[in-house]
C-alpha cells in the first residue's frame, strides 16, 4: 500500500464527486423505500432501464441530460402504474404481504435485467456528449466533466426535491402518509394516491440518475446487482427517508469507496457498500438521521 | 414410516439409476435439478416456516463451493469430507448472519442477506490461493468403485443429499421447532409472549438452511471441474431458491420440492432449446406470475382445486 497526501487529497475530491452522484442515484429510493416503506429492490434495475432509454434516445442524436429530463415524464406514469398494481395486489391484501411484496420486486428486477440482455446484449454501452471524455485541469488534478456534470445534476435533484417535500401541500402530504397514514385517513385525504404521486417522483428520478449513470460510465444489463447495495446502503445509513441525510450518507460512502479504490485497488470497492451496508444494519439500524 | 420408506425408496432408486446405462446428459441436468431441491428446501426453512425472505443463498452456495476447492486443493479430500465441512462453514456463517441481522424483520434482512453474497464474493476475488478473479481449474480425481463416470457419481450423491434435506425440513417442520417458526412468522411479540424463545428458533434456522445450502454447493466445483467467483456467487442461485419454494408453496417441505423440480427441469428444457439468459426470464416471469395470481403457489392451487370437486 502506497500513501501520500496527494492521493489522500485526489481521493477525497473524487470521492466528493463521486459521492453526489450516488445520493442522486438514491434518492428516488429515498422517497420509495424511506418515505413510503415499499420493498423496492427493483429499483437500481428501473434506474438501468432509464440508462438504456437514454441510450437509445442518445442513438437519435439527443443530448443524454436532455433524454434523461425527457425521460421522467413516462417513467413516472410508470412508477403510478407499478405503485397502484403493487398497492392492489399486495399492500391491501395485508398480511404476509412483505415476503410477497419482496419476491415480486426481486422477480421484476430480474425480468427487466434479462429484457435488456435480450434486447441489448451484454456489452457495455456508453453515450456520446460534449462533455464526455473532456477533463477540467486544475493544477496537478484533472477532475472528469462528466463527473462533475453528474454532482451538479445530483445537488439540483436532491436541491429541489427536498424544497419539493418541505414546501409545497403534495410535498407535505407526502410526509404526512410517511409519518401517519390513518390520521391523514381522518384528514379526509387519500393516503394511496398520495403514495401514487409519490411512487412516480420516485420513479421520474430514477430516470435522471439513469441518464447521469451511463454519462458517469459504461452501463451492462447487471450493473443493477452492484447498486442494489450502493443504493440500499445510503438509504439505510442516511436514515429511512431523510433527503438530506441522503446527501450526507452518499458522501461518506463516495469518499469510503474513492479512498479504498485508491488505495487498496478496484477489486475491493465493490464490497465497501455492503460491507457499510452491513455494518448500519447490524449496529445503528435507524442510521445516521433517523427519524 | 410413510416418509421413510418412500425416502429410502428414492435415495435407492437415484443410485440404481448411476449404475444403469442411461445417457451421460441425463445426470448432467438431473444434478442441478437436484441441487434446486436441496437449496429451495434449505431456503423455505428460514423463508416459508420463519418468514425471513433470504436473497443470501449465492453466499452460502458459493461459500460451500469455495471451502470444498481448498479443502480439495489443500488436502485432497475426499468428497464427502468436503460436503460436510463447507456444510459446517457455512452453518456457521449462517449463524453469524442471523447473530447479526435477525433483530432485522423484511426488507432490512434481506438486503442485509445480500450484503453477504458481495462481500464473500469480493473476499474470494481477491483471494490469490483459490484463484482470484479467473478461478481455478480442478482435476476430478478418480471416480470411486461403484460408478463409472463421476458425473453419475455426483448425481448420487446429491440425491442423497436432497432426500436428507427434506427430512430435515420435514423434522423442522412437524417438530416443535416448525410450529415456534410459525408462531413467529404471524407475529414475533405474541411468539415472544407465549414463551416461544425467538432469537433461538430464528438462529437454528438459519443455521440449518445455510449448513444446507453450503452443502449443495460443495459439489459444483467437482461437477464444472471448475470454480470461479461471478457464477459461484451469482444472485441466479438465490432468486432460483426463493422462486422455487414460492412457486412450489411455502407452508409445507414439499412445496420447495414440487417446485423445484417443476422450475428445474423447465430451466434445463430452456437451456437446451433457447438459450441461458431465457431461462432466467422464465424464473422471474413464474415468480412474478405466482406471487401476484397464487400466493400459495403450486400447494395452494392442488388444494383449492381438491376443495372445489369435494
Amino acid at each position: 500500500m502506497f500513501f501520500s497526501l496527494d492521493l489522500l487529497f485526489e481521493a477525497l475530491m473524487f470521492g466528493v464527486l463521486l459521492g453526489c452522484f450516488y445520493a442522486a442515484v438514491s434518492i428516488g429510493l429515498s422517497v420509495s423505500f424511506g418515505l413510503l416503506d415499499v420493498p423496492h429492490v427493483a429499483h437500481p434495475a428501473i434506474m438501468v432501464f432509464g440508462s438504456y432509454c437514454t441510450y437509445l434516445l442518445a442513438s437519435y442524436g439527443w443530448d443524454p441530460l436532455v433524454a434523461g429530463t425527457v425521460l421522467m415524464a413516462p417513467f413516472f406514469l410508470l412508477g403510478m402504474l407499478v405503485y397502484r398494481f403493487y398497492y392492489e395486489t399486495f399492500e391491501k391484501r395485508g398480511t404476509e404481504a412483505g415476503v410477497r411484496g419482496l419476491a415480486f420486486f426481486f422477480g421484476i428486477a430480474f425480468i427487466i435485467e434479462v429484457g435488456l440482455i435480450l434486447g441489448f446484449g451484454v456489452d457495455q454501452r456508453t453515450v456520446n456528449a460534449p462533455y464526455i471524455g473532456e477533463s477540467l485541469r486544475l493544477g496537478d488534478y484533472r477532475i472528469p466533466h462528466r463527473m462533475l456534470v453528474a454532482f451538479g445534476v445530483a445537488l439540483v435533484l436532491t436541491f429541489v426535491l427536498t424544497l419539493y417535500l418541505s414546501k409545497t401541500f403534495t410535498g407535505r402530504a407526502i410526509k404526512a402518509v410517511a409519518q401517519d397514514e390513518p390520521a391523514l385517513r381522518l384528514m379526509g385525504a387519500n393516503p394511496v394516491r398520495i403514495k401514487q404521486w409519490a411512487f412516480g417522483i420516485a420513479t421520474a428520478a430514477s430516470a435522471l440518475a439513469g441518464a447521469m449513470l451511463i454519462i458517469v460510465g459504461p452501463v451492462e444489463p447487471a450493473l443493477d446487482r452492484l447498486y442494489i447495495g450502493r443504493t440500499f446502503a445510503i438509504v439505510v445509513l442516511a436514515g429511512l427517508g431523510s433527503m438530506t441525510g441522503t446527501l450526507a450518507a452518499g458522501l461518506i460512502l463516495g469518499i469510503a469507496e474513492s479512498i479504498v479504490l485508491m488505495f487498496f485497488g478496484a477489486s475491493w470497492a465493490p464490497a465497501v457498500a455492503f460491507g457499510i451496508l452491513l455494518l448500519v444494519l447490524g449496529v445503528r439500524p435507524q442510521g445516521l438521521f433517523g427519524r | 414410516m410413510k416418509f421413510w420408506i418412500p425416502a429410502a425408496v428414492l435415495v435407492l432408486a437415484a443410485i440404481g439409476l448411476a449404475l444403469s446405462p442411461v445417457n451421460e446428459y441425463f445426470f448432467y441436468a438431473s444434478y442441478i435439478v437436484l441441487t434446486f431441491v436441496v437449496l429451495a428446501t434449505a431456503w423455505n426453512i428460514l423463508g416459508g416456516y420463519a418468514g425471513y425472505v433470504n436473497f443470501g443463498t449465492a453466499a452460502f452456495f458459493g461459500l460451500g463451493a469455495y471451502t470444498a476447492t481448498v479443502l480439495f486443493k489443500w488436502l485432497g479430500a475426499p468428497l464427502v469430507v468436503q460436503i460436510a465441512v463447507a456444510a459446517a462453514v457455512c452453518g456457521l456463517l449462517g449463524f453469524g448472519v442471523g447473530l447479526l441481522t435477525l433483530r432485522l424483520r423484511g426488507i432490512f434482512f434481506a438486503i442485509a442477506t445480500v450484503a453477504v453474497i458481495f462481500i464473500m464474493e469480493t473476499l474470494m476475488i481477491n483471494w490469490r490461493y483459490v484463484g482470484g478473479a479467473t478461478g481455478l481449474q480442478l482435476l476430478r480425481p478418480e471416480v470411486m468403485a461403484p460408478f463409472e463416470t463421476y458425473t453419475r457419481m455426483l448425481f448420487a450423491a446429491m440425491a442423497a443429499m436432497a432426500v436428507g434435506a427434506v427430512a430435515l425440513a420435514r423434522w423442522v417442520q412437524v417438530s416443535w421447532i416448525g410450529r415456534g417458526l410459525r408462531a413467529l412468522r404471524d407475529s414475533e411479540e405474541a411468539a415472544e409472549c407465549a414463551g416461544v424463545p425467538t432469537l433461538k428458533l430464528k438462529l437454528f434456522a438459519c443455521t440449518l438452511s445455510g449448513a444446507l445450502m453450503g452443502a449443495a454447493g460443495a459439489p459444483m466445483p467437482m461437477y464444472l471441474s471448475f470454480v470461479e467467483p461471478v457464477s459461484s456467487f451469482n444472485l441466479t442461485w438465490s432468486v432460483n431458491a426463493l422462486a422455487a419454494a414460492m412457486i412450489g408453496g411455502t407452508v409445507h417441505w414439499l412445496g420447495p420440492v414440487i417446485g423445484a423440480v417443476l422450475l428445474g427441469t423447465l430451466q434445463q428444457v430452456v437451456t437446451v432449446t433457447i438459450s441461458n439468459e431465457v431461462n432466467v426470464l422464465v424464473v422471474g416471469v413464474l415468480l412474478v406470475l405466482f406471487v401476484v395470481v397464487a400466493p400459495e403457489g403450486v400447494l395452494g392451487l392442488i388444494k383449492r382445486w381438491l376443495h372445489y370437486f369435494r
